[in-house]
């Protein structure tokens, strides 16, 4: 899911430029913001995210146990496993480590937000870095940095950030640092296309005449300007990013306890009890495609929100 | 064309290069250097000193840089710390798995994705336009590890119709000769084996290809809604064309540029998919081998792992490429 965006902000709206939004009509990003207001699938999305947000931030206080407590320890044997309601204590039940289900999800919530966020603020921040330096000043810069961004494209995204993680070895931070590096790419390129569609503006040719360093219109014309696609791409990012970790950590990689609540490594450990335990394979996946789901909706409702040719005049 | 196919390959080297470079520095730059991913972690002293004699690490970088992009070119990707076969072997005989999986995966998208597609772009705004979108979003958002699960445990558990995990069952006593079991069935006659190893590939295709499907589906329904309000289409009515012809020729053909991009971008999620699918099917291809790969810290096997797949995923996008000037000859004049 990393489709190339068309440039979504038109050239007569600055989104920063104040003197359009005190002329009357309304700004490119209220404007996006008004009829995300009115979009069912945004609000929709909006919820979910916010029900996430609110789980995985208030974890300590929703969970009954830690994450990585194994309460129901001694209530488990290898053929047993209690499911949702049929021990006292324990609404989900347990899994094969004695770990009170229920307060894995919660606490994967968090796990899930941290990664999701960590490693996309990373690859937005790498990507938006490469494709300014590509994008603001052209030629043989532009030409080293696209060369460099090829390179990671020549591997499918999923599996550059299981290399790089498995590389950087067993640990949380080397997940957030493959998943952030592998979405590099799409960030740089994506704001590269956008900032050269830009340049021909007469707004862009008006900051030139009046003399201004090429520094100061990157930076305050061309880049703001810009961004509109780049914004959309991270919030469906951070839906890949959710499903790319919780496969990571699937795989064995990122380290920790066994028992350590990341919805990812819940479904690793499900698998050898799926036909006496299905819940927990169903609960923590379902959590991972809830969350996901959350981030596409709001994700495309911006897309669809920022897009000119859709906008309402 | 010829000359199209050229200029691609040659684009492709300083990509490849650049792979190999990075590769190459990544195996020096790990903790304890090359021998120890050689020899594995628990390697003693002494045998690191012998490895990095017999093969030359103790030499300058760029003597060692040339002798190991030799190598490679020659087809020598290095010998497998799990198994101590050549990691190249090892490919060989695992990647027909992958392929049989990969292509049933591709069918079941294709196949469905993009009728289905056409069909919603058809009946705008009407039931299947909306059933296709809603699909389509949950297609797209549950991880293929958990959609595996969920096949499994349907059909394999619960219902029993389908095998749930390898490639063929073991009591068959199927001849292998080409490694893509369905294939070897058929041409040696054993038709039971041709039979059960389809059947063992049905659920791990389904899942894999269900990403895919989505996204088919998508890009297929948004084409189609593009070009049946074209200009060239209402033309072709107003000049009497036959239905069909407006469909088949004029709409559809196409429409089927970006589709055909799309299904070339997700043979590389495929891949990927492909390694968490074969997992929870114990699948033996070329996924679950480099899970295992992983787990060891083969670094022969991941390092030439990625080559392989950056070389394949080149080719896939050079096929893809190709098939455009067949579709639209358009792409052939320029």
């Amino acid at each position: 899911m990393s489709a190339i965006l068309p440039p979504a902000v038109g050239g007569s709206a600055a989104p920063t430029d104040p003197a359009i939004e005190t002329g009357g009509g309304t700004g490119l990003w209220k404007d996006a913001f008004l009829r995300l207001r009115r979009n069912p699938q945004a609000i929709a999305g909006a919820v979910i995210i916010g029900l996430f947000l609110l789980v995985a931030l208030l974890a300590p206080i929703l969970a009954p146990y830690g994450g990585n407590e194994l309460p129901g320890r001694t209530e488990i044997t290898p053929t047993t496993i209690p499911g949702p309601g049929e021990i006292g204590g324990y609404p989900l039940g347990l899994d094969r480590f004695g770990g009170d289900l229920l307060s894995k999800l919660i606490w994967g919530a968090q796990a899930s937000l941290l990664i999701g966020v960590v490693s996309t603020a990373l690859g937005l921040a790498g990507g938006m870095l490469l494709g300014v330096l590509a994008g603001g000043f052209g030629g043989w810069v532009d030409n080293v940095i696209m060369r460099f961004v090829d390179i990671l494209l020549s591997v499918p995204n999923l599996l550059l950030a299981v290399s790089i993680a498995a590389i950087l070895g067993q640990s949380p931070y080397a997940i957030m640092i493959a998943i952030g590096v592998s979405q590099i790419p799409i960030f740089a390129r994506l704001l590269r296309s956008s900032m050269l569609s830009q340049r021909g503006s007469d707004y862009i040719l008006a900051a030139q005449t009046l003399g201004l360093s090429r520094g100061t219109i990157t930076m305050s014309h061309l880049l703001p300007n810009s961004m509109g696609p780049v914004i959309v791409q991270a919030t469906l990012t951070l839906a890949t990013a959710v499903i790319d970790a919780a496969a990571l950590s699937f795989l064995g990689l990122g380290g920790g306890l066994p028992q350590a609540a990341e919805w990812g490594r819940m479904l690793t450990y499900a698998q050898a009890e799926l036909s006496i335990a299905p819940q927990l394979a169903f609960l923590p996946g379902a959590c991972i495609a809830i969350t996901a789901l959350g981030f596409t909706l709001l994700g495309e409702s911006l897309r669809e929100a920022l897009d000119p040719k859709t906008r309402q005049k | 064309m010829l000359r199209v196919i050229g200029k691609r390959i040659a684009l492709l080297i300083p990509t490849l290069f650049g792979l190999s470079v990075l590769l190459f520095l990544w195996v020096r730059s790990l903790p304890g250097g090359p021998a120890t991913a050689l020899l594995g972690e628990k390697a003693t002293p002494e045998a690191v000193a012998r490895v990095n004699e017999l093969y030359g690490f103790d030499r300058p970088l760029l003597t060692q840089y040339f002798t190991y992009i030799g190598k490679l070119l020659q087809g020598d990707f290095g010998v497998s710390i799990n198994t101590g076969r050549p990691v190249l072997e090892e490919f060989a005989t695992r990647f027909p798995a992958t392929v049989e999986l990969t292509i049933v995966a591709l069918i079941f998208a294709i196949g469905i994705g993009v009728p289905l597609g056409y069909a919603a772009a058809r009946h705008y705004g009407r039931f299947v336009d909306h059933s296709s979108v809603v699909l389509s979003l949950i297609g797209i958002t549950v991880p293929v590890f958990f959609l595996a699960f969920i096949f499994k445990y349907l059909f394999a558990i619960q219902w029993s119709i389908l095998p749930p995990d390898g490639r063929q069952n073991p009591r068959i006593n199927a001849t292998h000769f080409t490694d893509f079991y369905v294939l070897d069935g058929l041409l040696t006659g054993e038709w039971d084996a041709a039979w059960d190893a389809f059947l063992h590939l049905i659920l791990p295709g389904l899942a894999l290809g269900t990403i895919p499907l989505a996204i088919i589906v998508r890009i297929t329904r948004a084409s189609v809604l593009e070009t049946q309000n074209a200009d060239y289409v209402r033309t072709a009515r107003a000049k009497g064309l036959m239905e069909r012809t407006i469909r088949g020729r004029f709409i559809l053909r196409n429409a089927m540029l970006p589709v055909v991009t799309t299904i070339g971008l997700q043979l590389g999620l495929l891949i990927s998919g492909a390694v968490l699918t074969e997992t929870v099917f114990a699948f033996n291809g070329i996924g679950r081998f480099l899970r295992d790969a992983i787990f060891g810290l083969d670094y022969p096997v991941l390092q030439g792992f990625i080559i392989f797949i950056a070389i394949l995923y080149a080719i896939i996008n050079l096929l893809v490429d190709i098939s455009y000037s067949i579709i639209d000859p358009r792409v052939r004049v320029q």
